[in-house]
């Protein structure tokens, strides 16, 4: 009986999420994850892996990514060094043929799960490039004449950021999942699946604390999940007091050790103009 | 069996495809959803719907499909909690009718005239695609009420409600037609993005590389290529006219998005219409006035032309040679106008007045019709459209 994705104790997901996993696991389709950044995109792929006990195969992409290179690559200029020196391995092709992460996951004698990250980095044809290639799970390397078949299809996850708009032939053939934004309820267990340790009063005034920060309208990059967890960190490293959070008091309106959620110098001068504000109302 | 709400989805503008359909059903066969509404829900959005600014306009098709859906489990079946009858009483009945009631025999009686308020109202409705009582101001109007009478608001203790997933709408602030950040603008300018090889080749050429050293007997030749960049230029003309004020936002999260954008952009104002002259900031403007003439001899046709403005004022200001409200204008801003999108090839008019007003507004049908129709809400679907209409 094929294991199902449930969470684990350190990723806490929500039904949504479960039930996307588990058809794209059944029906072998790739899932396309998109969210906030920091809300656990990638994580997601570690995760399913633990939790279905296979190994995780991971294909980060940049902006100069090729989809030919997660397939195979030809190492011609290896190959020319060899001929010029005389080496003996220059004769047979194969020799060059450098594997892909694509090719990996195909090869694997067990099945495995694929992450494709950040799709949405690399050049605008990129899907497009590996529609077959995902569908069928084989493709062909020119150079050697053969056809490389997946033994197991794999499970494929694949991230996007939204930089790009993904082609539609690509999208029709996954699963589709949007992370939300995890409200207050599920933000706290996942605090508690992070930081065990983290006195449940200063996980309550910290998480008030960190929704006002996200509801401060204007802001060019609202703080996440994982902006969240540093922070909390940082407090408990320092072991501010939680009467430092609940303060009320006009002159330390500015949350203490701010920097870990807000990155962006903007949004820190916005944050005190507001403070200001505020205080003046209440002064 | 789903046939229809496929058509009702793609009918609400949600792109899917027989594929998906396809999916969704095996997926329901292999079991993925079993017996249980909200993950059937949650398998149809993943499967069909694959944008999430179309996940709101899928909650709203969800709910009108399988409205009574939950009806057949039977436990979800409560009657008309009494409470909601008695706020319900407040909006339905006229105080008149409360104390006519009062008269009549109290409580008893009220809510039997409630229960026949209620049937009425559903005869009213049954031929409409909307619940009844969204966005109503009373406090169980936020969910809507049932037409089949099944069940009147719903209560928040049923965390596992079925009908209350799609009905939250979580994702209404993600529909394209309503959010408009600069990320979203982003996206929908690069739609514009054209890359070319321009410039100081400085980048190995590979796969020439190998051809040009097969050709040469196995003897390396080195060959070099430029590097890719977006090569699209925009030219920006920004309205800043009075009635812009209402719009500075919008405006600028469109230039900042730009900016980051293009290499190749230049801004603009204009006042309304554009006339002789156009200023390259609104500070001082007398001090960094450009003439029209001279925009249009140093941009070549090549760059593309966008407009900004609400196109919110007099007729005469276009059509009338001296209708400027600010100077005397020897040529109309029609003559302008016609000059400028004659000369680039390519331009579009961005629009932050709401959609629905534009026919009210004759000097904005003028400058439509001389826009030949090129003019586009400056929303993310307005804006997604224009960048098309641009990248033809």
């Amino acid at each position: 009986m094929r294991k199902r994705f449930r969470g684990t104790a350190s990723y806490i997901t929500s039904r949504d999420l479960e039930v996307a996993v588990d058809a794209a696991v059944t029906l072998e389709r790739p899932l396309l994850v998109k969210g906030e950044p920091g809300t656990g995109k990638t994580m997601l792929a570690f995760e399913i892996a633990g939790a279905l006990g296979l190994p995780l195969i991971q294909w980060h992409i940049k902006s100069t990514t090729k989809a030919q290179q997660g397939l195979y690559e030809y190492d011609a200029v290896s190959r020319l060094r060899d001929g010029q020196l005389g080496d003996p391995r220059v004769h047979d092709i194969a020799n060059y043929i450098v594997q892909g992460k694509l090719w990996d996951a195909f090869q694997a004698s067990e099945p495995v799960v694929l992450l494709i990250d950040e799709i949405d980095k690399a050049d605008i044809e990129f899907p497009n490039d590996l529609l077959l290639e995902l569908d069928r799970m084989e493709f062909f390397v020119y150079e050697t004449r053969q056809t490389v078949k997946a033994k197991h299809r794999p499970v494929v996850i694949i991230t996007s950021n939204n930089e790009k708009e993904l082609p539609d032939a690509f999208l029709r053939r996954c699963f589709f999942h949007y992370i939300r934004f995890p409200g207050p309820e599920m933000m706290e267990r996942i605090v508690a699946s992070h930081l065990p340790n983290l006195r449940k009063e200063l996980t309550r005034e910290a998480l008030t604390l960190f929704y006002e920060i996200r509801d401060v309208p204007g802001l060019k990059k609202k703080p996440a999940t994982s902006e969240l967890i540093d922070w909390l960190k940082l407090l408990m490293a320092d072991e501010i007091p939680v009467d430092a959070l609940r303060s009320k008091d006009p002159k330390v309106v500015i949350p203490p050790l701010h920097g870990a959620l807000l990155k962006n110098e903007q949004d820190v001068h916005l944050f005190e103009r507001i403070a200001f504000l505020h205080r003046r109302i209440q002064g | 069996m789903f046939a229809g709400f496929i058509a009702q989805l793609r009918a609400a503008g949600v792109p899917t495809s027989l594929t998906e359909y396809l999916t969704m059903l095996r997926a329901l066969k292999a079991g993925s959803a079993a017996y249980d509404v909200e993950d059937f829900y949650f398998l149809a959005r993943s499967a069909l719907v694959k944008d999430e600014r179309h996940v709101d306009r899928f909650d709203r098709v969800f709910a009108h499909f399988f409205r009574g859906l939950e009806s057949l489990s039977p436990d979800i079946v409560a009657d008309l909690p009494e409470e909601w009858l008695k706020k319900l009483a407040e909006k339905l009945l006229t105080p008149q009718e409360m104390a006519q009631i009062q008269a009549l025999g109290g409580w008893d009686k009220l809510m039997e005239t409630l229960r026949q308020r209620l049937a009425e109202q559903e005869g009213r409705h049954q031929g409409g695609s909307k619940w009844i009582g969204t966005a109503g101001t009373s406090p169980f109007g936020a969910y809507g009420y049932n037409p089949e009478g099944a069940r009147v608001g719903q209560g928040d203790s049923r965390s596992r409600s079925a009908v209350k997933v799609w009905d939250k709408r979580e994702f209404r602030d993600l529909d394209g037609d309503v959010e408009l950040g600069t990320r979203g603008m982003k996206l929908a300018l690069r739609r514009l993005r054209r890359f070319a090889r321009e410039g100081q080749p400085n980048e190995l050429d590979m796969s020439g590389t190998i051809r040009a050293t097969a050709h040469n007997a196995g003897l390396l030749d080195l060959k070099l290529q430029a590097e890719r960049r977006n090569k699209v230029k925009v030219l920006l003309l920004l309205d800043i006219g009075g009635s812009m004020d209402d719009h500075v936002e919008a405006c600028e999260q469109l230039f900042s998005a730009a900016r980051a954008e293009f290499r190749h952009l230049e801004t603009f104002h204009f006042h309304n219409c554009p006339y002789e002259r156009l200023w390259r900031s609104n500070r001082r403007r007398d001090l960094n006035e450009t003439p029209t003439w001279e925009v249009l001899h140093r941009y070549g046709p090549d760059w593309m032309l966008v407009f900004v403005g609400d196109a919110t004022m007099s007729p005469y200001e276009i059509i009338q040679a001296g209708g400027s409200i600010e100077h005397w204008n020897e040529e109309s801003g029609q003559v302008w106008l016609q000059r400028l999108t004659r000369h680039f090839a390519k331009s579009v008019w961005l629009n932050p007045q709401r959609e629905g007003r534009w026919e009210h507004t004759q000097s904005l049908q003028i400058l439509r019709r001389l826009m030949e129709g090129r003019m586009y809400p400056l929303t993310l679907d307005g804006l997604d459209q224009a960048m098309k209409e641009l990248a033809r």
